[in-house]
């Protein structure tokens, strides 16, 4: 590779020229010093780079187009757009309806007491969420283990101790770990509130085993979890209405603060950046005039030698 | 004299001096600049945030 570009650059790669000339002999961008194999090098890079990029793309389109299950459609999440922090409210919201309906199958292990602290919840009632769940721990003095109430610093409680014991009381199914599930599935919070909210009667033709439901969301449309959101199918201690859509969108935006805490202090980088790069253009943009001007404004007089 | 050449003769010229205005000159801006950020970023997301329903739940 190395030698194949040493061939092509020829000694110009190696060729010092000082510390003004690149400014003077170099501005020219017609394409006259070029080799034929370098020319051929760069059309053919070009070439194949643009055709697998839209190999790519086609491969990808393609592929989206041939699944069987409907495509969520995007809702307008309060935390969409470029400088949006996530609803807070809504994650709090979304904390009780994972606490009272999706905890009965699905572990968010991820998910610590402390990180509620001063996002959803204060320090206070963090702690008492904690202290809310019996946490195994151990081995004690005597090698045994042992309950204990929670602490700040322990991971919310599995339902179930592991896998095979979930598939064993969920007719085989596995429910899904929910720490990162927003990012780990196609569509995000838009496919989550689709599916909880999507459950219909299978068509004529669709033939489901025992305890599979049918939701045109999931792909294979065959879910072995039920519908679970229902109208007042949780209670939300701030008051407001606990409708089926409105469970399904708090809950949803409560994954995607799980899989994405750092959201809100993106959401401030991209005005950070946007601030300091905008500046920094403008004093580049002031230097680049500024180391250029006696090379634009120079000029050339031809002076022809006169004979005495 | 004009405030830029004082400053100019008095701070730019020696390179003590001008170190020193480069440090507070960088910390001033990044506070400043750190500040008007999240200001911005508190009044597009006002009532969104943590800080904004705190104080339903603190007594």
């Amino acid at each position: 590779m190395a030698a194949t570009v040493g061939r092509i650059c020829g000694a110009r790669l190696f060729k010092n020229y000082g510390i003004v000339s690149p400014q003077v002999c170099q501005l020219s961008t017609s394409t006259q010093g070029w080799t034929r194999n370098r020319k051929l090098f760069l059309s053919t890079l070009g070439v194949v780079g643009g055709g697998v990029g839209a190999l790519l793309f086609a491969l990808e389109q393609s592929v989206q187009a041939s699944g069987s299950e409907a495509h969520p459609p995007h809702q307008p999440w309060s935390h969409d757009g470029w400088f949006k922090s996530l609803d807070h409210a809504s994650v709090r919201r979304g904390y009780e309806v994972y606490k009272q309906v999706c905890k009965a199958c699905h572990s968010l292990q991820y998910i610590a007491f402390r990180n509620l602290v001063n996002v959803t919840h204060t320090e206070e009632e963090a702690k008492a969420e904690a202290a809310d769940v019996m946490i195994k721990d151990g081995p004690d003095e005597e090698g045994n283990y042992f309950e204990r109430p929670g602490k700040l610093s322990d991971y919310l409680p599995s339902p179930y101790p592991n896998e095979n014991a979930a598939r064993a009381a969920n007719n085989g199914a596995y429910p899904p770990d929910l720490s990162l599930i927003c990012s780990g599935r196609k569509g995000g919070e838009d496919y989550i509130f689709s599916l909880l909210t999507g459950y219909v009667d299978a068509p004529a033709g669709i033939v489901l085993r025992e305890g599979q439901n049918y939701n045109p969301y999931f792909p294979g449309g065959a879910i072995s979890m039920a519908q679970v959101l229902f109208n007042e199918a949780a209670e939300y201690s701030d008051g407001t209405p606990a409708t089926a859509s409105q469970l399904a969108k708090d809950v949803a935006t409560f994954l995607r603060w799980c899989s994405e805490p750092e959201l809100d202090d993106r959401r401030l980088m991209t005005i950070k950046a946007i601030g300091i790069f905008s500046f920094l253009t403008a004093i580049i943009y002031y230097m680049k005039r500024h180391k250029w001007s006696t090379l634009k404004s120079r000029k050339l007089a031809y002076k022809p030698v006169t004979k005495n | 004299m004009s405030l830029w050449s004082t400053l100019n003769r008095g701070v730019f010229k020696r390179t003590s001096t001008f170190a020193v205005a480069i440090a507070a000159g960088s910390f001033f801006f990044e506070r400043a600049f750190d500040v008007a950020s999240v200001t911005i970023f508190e009044s597009i997301n006002k009532g969104k945030l943590w800080k904004d329903i705190k104080h339903k739940y603190e007594n």
